[in-house]
């Protein structure tokens, strides 16, 4: 199968100084990739400027798509969680059907199947009605994702999707994205939470200082010199039966 | 299943029992604008004279006099009220109104110029086309100002400065104005009024209205989607930058005629969609026609509170307006506070 997004030397400079560097990956179907790295590595940048939201240098796949084109192909959950107005949570669900609906149409069967099945994948079953703005942080921060899910699009790009939810719907949000990898479909997501990116994510792209410096399966890349190196952590990773387990164990100085 | 009810959203005509309220509320407050007034006509009679029928004084107030002073009341008020409903849906902000982005304080400048330099007196539509041009103007300067691809806090920061700036500059004519009289006349059509209007400004401002109304009817799309902010709205398919053209444009088009023929109306453009939010489930799309029926109700309420408080002293529409909108928004206000606690 074609891969879903493909960029080449992607570069974006902020003045002189690259934020991104010469970044180049492909993502197929059925891959959930964790894109890991410290802050201020560049990991959001990168995933803006691959959906051409910044201006940049080099190519990516989806920033040549037309604007209707690539909210199909793409569906992009920024790390700033914001609902506006106090809308109802179906209705904010509703919102990621708007790339599938021609202009003036109202949902159909189709995108009303998307909408529970969505709502039903983040466990937000009896949440219909509620006002989006009056649920607490991490159940706002589910309904969001439940809205970039309702897309539908083959690829999900999402910056730091599970910080500030709790370890279950962590977990939980973790094996939706895998079990969408499954599906065929692929999930690209920055994470901090370096166990958790091992254990769910197939492929983790290490990114430091504006540069991919390792992509590859999580027991390959997470190896204890890249850590110290790039996270400045002094930390284990034993191989078991669940996957690789990541155990840190202080900073190095 | 609770899935059956949800193809209400995304809709974006009017619909629902919303819809038909404001439709009647409307309907309502129209007719009464055009049967009270200062020579009592009975209905049969006045809606007989509205097609030239019976007796020509009848005809005479009913054609020059009432027809375009609640046209005109309509037009504002929806311009007013749909202008409001999309800048606050594009600034995220429940705080915005029609005047934020200066092309209310512009259009009022050139109204006092034509007024000062005696363009006004010289020839009669003068005034509003003045007007109408530095409403447009201010579109220009906006975008010089905000840049091709600035978000919305600079947007508002440049309407700020151009609000101040033609502030300004409206003072400076008032202070070097030589003439008294051409003072007063300035400070009273800054209060805002639709009285003693004819269907030549209904003329001048209906097509330019229409057009403004059909740019801000397009965006509920758009300001829908940026209800999960600017990033996400993008990335789904609205181009921001074709959005904030459409809105200043179609703000620029609606409010500036509405400006330019009815002076300076406050707080129609900040408290309809305020009160109507809540009605429409805060969905921005459903707000934008709702606040254009919402809007133009409640412009023909205040101006029928004009004639009907204080018949023979000319009370200012623009004054009314401010008095029923600036307790109400206290209200509003009071009544988040308390849901907020």
């Amino acid at each position: 199968m074609s891969a879903l997004l493909e960029i080449r030397d992607l570069t974006v400079r902020r003045g002189e100084c690259p934020v991104v560097d010469h970044a180049t990956f492909t993502i197929a179907p059925g891959e959930c990739v964790g894109l890991i790295g410290p802050n201020g590595a560049g990991k959001t940048t990168l995933l803006r400027a691959a959906l051409g939201l910044m201006s940049h240098e080099g190519r990516s796949s989806l920033a040549a798509l037309s604007a209707r084109a690539r909210a199909r192909q793409a569906a992009w959950l920024p790390q700033a969680r914001e609902i506006a107005w106090p809308v109802e949570v179906e209705r904010l669900v509703t919102l990621g059907r708007l790339p599938h609906l021609p202009w003036g149409h109202r949902p159909g069967a189709v995108d009303r199947a998307a909408i529970a099945a969505a709502l039903a994948r983040m466990g937000l079953t009896g949440f219909e009605s509620r006002r989006a703005t009056e649920l607490s942080g991490g159940e706002q921060a589910r309904v969001l994702i439940a809205r970039a899910l309702a897309q539908e699009s083959p690829l999900l790009m999402a910056d730091e999707p599970i910080a500030g939810l709790d370890p279950a719907a962590q977990i939980a949000t973790l094996e939706t994205f895998s079990n969408l990898a499954r599906e065929g479909r692929a999930v690209i997501a920055s994470l901090h939470d370096l166990s958790l990116a091992a254990r769910y994510c197939s492929r983790l792209l290490i990114m430091d200082k504006g540069r991919i410096v390792a992509d590859g399966r999580p027991e390959d890349v997470l190896t204890e010199d890249a850590l110290a190196r790039v996270f400045h952590l002094r930390a284990r990773v034993h191989a078991t039966a669940d996957g690789p387990l990541f155990q840190p164990l202080g900073v190095v100085t | 299943m609770k899935v059956a009810a949800l193809p209400r959203t995304l809709g974006l005509g009017p619909s629902g029992p919303l819809g038909l309220c404001l439709a009647a509320l409307l309907l309502l407050l129209f007719a009464a604008s055009l049967l009270i007034g200062y020579t009592a006509i009975p209905a049969g009679k006045a809606l007989s004279a509205l097609i030239g029928a019976g007796d020509s004084l009848h005809v005479m107030v009913m054609r020059e006099i009432r027809l375009p002073r609640t046209l005109l009341a309509a037009l504002v008020g929806a311009s007013l009220g749909l202008s409001g409903a999309a800048m606050q849906g594009y600034l995220r902000n429940p705080l915005a109104e029609p005047g934020l982005v200066g092309v209310s304080g512009a259009a009022a400048l050139g109204a006092v110029i034509a007024l000062q330099t005696g363009l006004a007196a010289a020839f009669a539509q003068a005034l509003p086309l003045l007007s109408l041009l530095f409403a447009m103007g201010t579109v220009g300067v906006l975008l010089l100002l905000a840049g091709p691809r600035g978000g919305s806090l600079t947007l508002i920061l440049a309407g700020i400065a151009v609000s101040a700036l033609a502030g300004a500059l409206t003072a400076l004519v008032l202070n070097l104005s030589p003439n008294p009289y051409a003072t007063a006349e300035i400070v009273f059509w800054m209060m805002g009024s639709v009285a003693d209007r004819s269907m030549d400004e209904v003329w001048l401002a209906a097509p330019v209205t229409l057009l403004g109304w059909a740019l801000l009817l397009t965006l509920g799309r758009g300001l829908d989607a940026l209800t999960l902010g600017e990033d996400a709205a993008e990335a789904m398919g609205v181009s921001l930058g074709r959005l904030r053209l459409m809105l200043l444009a179609g703000v620029a088009a609606s409010v500036g005629a509405a400006t330019a023929v009815a002076g300076a109306v406050g707080f129609v453009g900040l408290v309809v969609p305020h009160l109507l939010r809540p009605l429409t489930g805060a969905r921005p799309s459903t707000l934008l026609w709702s606040s254009a029926l919402g809007g133009a109700a409640m412009v023909l309420a205040a101006d029928l509170a004009v004639r009907l408080i204080l018949p023979d002293r000319d009370l200012k529409l623009g004054v009314v307006m401010a008095l029923i909108g600036a307790p109400l928004f206290l209200h509003l206000i009071y009544k988040t506070r308390r849901q907020g606690s």
